[in-house]
């Protein structure tokens, strides 16, 4: 190969905050938060798609970071973990989580939560159901998954 | 991940010029979730990839003389959810709202889920039963293909170096039409298909009029299940005919021993789905 890591400019929002990167073409935009802009908050467990730890907001929706190439983000609007509480103040799911035993190991937690704020920003009072179906991608290998179904049913509305 | 060029074409033209110049080492990314995992893997070692994220006028839902029309890069999630699609062919909302999760279906794109032709796949059967066709562009002009030709051997697709697949056309269903789509899954509700079977049929005075059954996960591209369909058009619908045209479905299916079940259990699943969809379509009332 002739390229040998040609850099890219990406220009992201993240959380609010506008962020212009330089990285190379395979740079994965799990790796852009985690090494380029040191945002740890995002976890990366599977690398494929398939367990949701690495969910972010890309332009309001739930997506894969661990399966978004970080070029392929310039010009979004990102939402991250360490964008849904409020300064010191936790977001009432967070809350919910500590109260409820919604994790052990935490690697799953910062995934789980970006997928349950999505669910309930745009539908406050879910059944039990709709929670399922919308959290069906974020696994968890410690819980049981019933203190994380208590955890949102408990924080929404 | 091996590095690479990445183009973001801001037209269609060029977008088409980039791919017509890298020829074979050139490959379209869209929503990128099969195209990133292929590059982790060292499955695709394309020294060019070409973005199609930035290209206008290819995303949304659109009906003209009946039929939809819809961009390559609409995600899944928008046309499970689309009320024009939900309007028109229930049956496409159903297919692609089982794919996955929300999250992938968020991110994964028509076209590109199409493109990738991988047997088990969700929307393929019910695209093929709904006489769906996609219209490919290239440097040298359009051509039309029906989704029942885009599909040649295992994550094969019809499409030619330097094409891109920029709609899907679905036709409106015969008038009265029942449809299904059955997506068995043993393991866990986020799996690809074990088996997969989309129906659609319609019956007049007790007789089997149109009728279209296709499967996926049964071989190494989703199928038409001629051999059922011909032994039901034109005639009397019972449940023994029902019975008999399911069992003809175990000479047309090809499966691969894996370890979502033996090619032998697959066999007997796609009998057993196939049945059960052919009930829904020509029983139930
Ligand atoms: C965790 C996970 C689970 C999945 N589960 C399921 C499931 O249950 N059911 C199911 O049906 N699918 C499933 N899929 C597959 C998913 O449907 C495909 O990955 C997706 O549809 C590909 O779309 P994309 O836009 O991300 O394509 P990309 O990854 O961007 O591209 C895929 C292929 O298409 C080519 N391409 C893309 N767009 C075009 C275009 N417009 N013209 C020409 N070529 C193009 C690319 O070069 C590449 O070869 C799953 C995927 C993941 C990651
Ligand atoms: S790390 Fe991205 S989905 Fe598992
Ligand atoms: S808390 Fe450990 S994986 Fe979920």
């Amino acid at each position: 190969m002739t390229t040998a890591d040609a850099l890219y400019t990406v220009n992201v929002t993240i959380n609010g905050q506008p962020h212009e990167v330089k990285v190379p073409a395979r740079r994965t935009l799990v790796d852009l938060l985690r090494y380029d802009l040191d945002m740890t908050g995002t976890k990366e467990t599977c690398s494929v798609g398939v367990c949701g730890a690495c969910t972010v907001l890309i332009d309001g929706e739930i997506a894969a970071s661990c399966i978004t190439l970080a070029v392929q983000a310039d010009g979004a609007n990102i939402t991250t973990i360490e964008g849904v509480a409020n300064g010191e103040a936790l977001h009432p799911l967070q809350q919910s989580f500590i109260d409820h035993g919604g994790f052990q190991c935490g690697i799953c937690t910062s995934g789980q939560i970006v997928a349950a704020k999505s669910l309930l920003d745009s539908n406050p009072s879910p059944t039990e159901d709709e929670v399922k179906e919308w959290m069906m991608g974020n696994l968890c290998r410690c819980t049981g998954y019933y203190q994380i179904m208590e955890s949102i049913l408990k924080a929404s509305k | 991940m091996r590095d690479f060029i990445y183009h973001a074409p801001t037209t269609i033209d060029e977008a088409l010029a980039l791919l017509d110049e890298h020829g074979e080492d050139a490959r379209p990314i869209a929503g990128g979730t099969a195209m990133v995992n292929l590059l982790k893997q060292n499955m695709v070692l394309a020294d060019h990839l070409v973005g199609l994220g930035k290209l206008p006028g290819l995303r949304g839902v659109s009906q003209t003389n009946g039929s939809l029309h819809i961009g390559a890069l609409s995600r899944h999630r928008e046309v499970e959810l689309s009320p024009e699609v939900l309007a028109h062919s229930p049956l496409l909302a159903e297919a692609y709202s089982k794919v996955a999760t929300v999250r992938v279906r968020n991110m994964a794109t028509v076209g590109g889920g199409l493109t990738h032709a991988d047997p088990a796949q969700d929307p393929p059967p019910s695209l093929m039963v709904l006489d769906a066709h996609v219209v490919l562009t290239s440097s040298k002009g359009t051509r039309e293909l029906p989704v029942s030709d885009l599909f040649v051997d295992y994550y094969e697709s019809a499409l030619e170096p330097g094409e891109l697949l920029t709609e899907l056309v679905v036709p409106q269903s015969p008038k009265g039409a029942k449809t299904v789509y059955l997506k068995f899954l043993p393991r866990t509700e986020d799996d690809y298909a074990t088996v997969s079977v989309a129906a659609l049929a319609t019956v007049e005075n007790g007789i089997c009029q149109d009728i279209r059954v296709a499967l996926g996960a049964v071989g190494p591209t989703p199928i038409r299940a001629t051999a059922v369909e011909a032994a039901l058009k034109g005639q009397q619908v019972t449940p023994d005919a029902v019975r008999a045209a399911a069992d003809a479905v175990a000479d047309q299916v090809d499966p691969l021993t894996d370890f979502r079940g033996s090619d032998d259990y697959k066999r007997d699943m796609a009998v057993v789905f196939t049945r059960r969809a052919l009930e829904q379509v020509l029983l139930a009332s």
